[in-house]
């Protein structure tokens, strides 16, 4: 089982705590006054996305999480997991609801994510910056009308809603930048 | 500046900082010309070492003595007092110190610290030379806040330090979500006092404010004189600016006796922990018999007041060679 000193603590690094995977957002070694040396860690449950502040006695050890992460094709989803494959090695692996979480919303057949695997199995994913999807329902906007201040609701054809601009209708693919959750541009077809 | 991890010939400080240091050297020295304090020099590899249980010197041996340990110094202290029992009168030295333990954004195990002593100073006097030098060093005016060591301590965790127990430090830990805070202090009282206020008070001091904090607890002593009026403080200060923790000074403990005990409590504490047990100053000890005048003395890490007067991030950004390029 690899272990790591605190003085190899740094940002990103994947530990082991309280049983869940973590990584370390942010390490400063700490010596008070005269007093004993210690590192101040903020580190991120991987499970829960929480943020925590602990300390750790200079030189202590704490156990690695063998945490990866891996660009995987996003399948299809069987109604309970969602199936990814390494596109390298055809390997599958499948995400509960809780590693997928509100990424759900964006992931369509083929687009390529980024998954996080802890132990070989899904703990959180990613989705690309930039998806592609059709509109699948939205009011019709007024014709002639470019001027895009406003907007209207539209859904896409994974159930997700964005804003768009009037002038977007119906069977149109847009680009939506994940990130922000907010619409891009029309795609070029 | 983000140096190249694999390319470790050059700097890690720029050439402007460079000559920033070399004018901050000058400014403390004229500052010390001025007032006939005298400029020192005593040796960094000595036979003793510091006894402070939570400090570690590094060592080494000659080739045709491999019996003689001999160690770095942790900072010149103990070869100053020296010279002031032989009579050298107020001293300074800019003098290179070494502590084991890890890099950090404010730590390299080789490092810089000017140290002066002034015979006939109290600790308040020496607190005013020492703004006076600060905003020498910093060409401006300064907010100054002085405040005790309790005042601070109660405003912000409601605890007593000098009325304290370990169950109450670590209570207090348990509640702010650091349950781990007995591991790291053990069984002193001193180190719990020290978690508590690094990890809760000390991010809390305001910005742009240089705080000078007196009078510690007894057992925070370390080589500080006692108060004798109730309750009975340690005549020992520190100095924090944004956040740094600049400087360490005491109203020296010119007691032998005292010394001895103190030196002799912290090996104890060394042997508990598995420290390694060092030989303490013996030399010390005999100019401390022989007489050290009544003085007050201060430790101030050169390296974070340049870090404070050029306004870096980190510590390698003021050091030619931090230890992983040395």
């Amino acid at each position: 089982m690899a272990t790591y000193n605190t003085s190899e603590f740094k940002g990103g690094l994947k530990i082991m705590m309280d049983n869940d995977p973590c990584s370390i957002v942010e390490n400063e070694f700490v010596r008070p006054g005269k007093g004993p040396a210690f590192s101040r860690v903020k580190i991120r449950n991987l499970k829960t996305g929480r943020v925590i502040d602990r300390t750790f006695k200079s030189g202590e050890t704490v156990e690695a999480a063998d945490v990866v992460e891996t660009e995987m094709a996003y399948l299809y989803n069987d109604g309970e997991f969602w199936h990814f494959m390494d596109e390298t090695t055809y390997e599958q692996v499948s995400a509960d609801a809780v590693a997928v979480g509100e990424t759900s919303k964006w992931l369509k057949e083929q687009d390529k994510c980024s998954v996080m695997l802890w132990n070989g199995a899904p703990l959180s994913i990613v989705a690309p910056n930039f998806v592609e999807l059709t509109i699948t329902e939205t009011d019709p906007g007024l014709k002639g009308d470019t001027s895009g201040g406003g907007g209207k609701p539209a859904t896409l054809e994974t159930g997700a809603v964005v804003r768009v601009p009037l002038f977007v209708q119906i069977g149109e693919v847009i680009k939506v930048d994940t990130r922000t959750g907010e619409y891009s541009a029309r795609a070029k077809s | 500046m983000t140096p190249d991890s694999t390319n470790t010939w050059p700097p890690t400080c720029s050439t402007a900082l460079l000559h920033q240091r070399a004018a901050l050297y000058q400014t403390i020295r004229y500052f010390f010309a001025d007032k006939h304090v005298l400029e020192v020099d005593t040796p960094v590899l000595s036979n003793a070492a510091s006894c402070d249980a939570n400090l570690d010197s590094f060592s080494t041996q000659r080739i045709s003595n491999a019996e003689q340990q001999l160690y770095l110094q942790t900072s010149p202290e103990f070869a100053m007092k020296r010279l002031l029992a032989s009579g050298s009168g107020s001293i300074y030295q800019i003098a290179k110190s070494f502590r084991q333990g890890e890099s950090g954004r404010f730590h390299n195990p080789e490092f810089t610290l000017l140290e002066w002593y002034r015979v006939g100073f109290s600790m308040a006097d020496l607190i005013d030379e020492m703004i006076e030098l600060l905003m020498q060093c910093f060409g401006r005016n300064l907010d100054v806040y002085t405040l005790s060591y309790t005042q601070l301590f109660q405003q912000r965790t409601a605890i007593n330090p000098h009325d304290t127990t370990l169950d109450e430090l670590f209570a207090y830990a348990f509640a702010q979500g650091n349950p781990e805070a007995k591991s790291i202090c053990g069984n002193s009282l001193s180190n719990a006092l020290d978690y508590v206020f690094s990890q809760y008070i000390q991010p809390y001091l305001k910005k742009n404010i240089v705080y000078f904090i007196t009078d510690y607890p007894v057992c925070m002593a370390m080589l500080a004189k006692l108060s004798d009026q109730q309750p009975i403080t340690a005549k020992r200060f520190e100095v924090y600016f944004n956040n740094i923790e600049l400087a360490n000074g005491y109203e020296e403990l010119t007691n032998v006796k005292q010394q001895q005990a103190r030196f002799e409590s912290e090996l104890e504490q060394r042997k508990n922990s598995n420290a390694i047990v060092v030989p303490m100053d013996k030399n010390l000890l005999a100019a401390l018999a022989a007489g050290v005048p009544e003085c007050s003395g201060v430790a101030l890490g050169l390296d974070r007041l340049l870090m404070l007067i050029s306004d870096v991030e980190s510590i390698d950004e003021v050091l030619t060679f931090p230890l992983n390029r040395a």
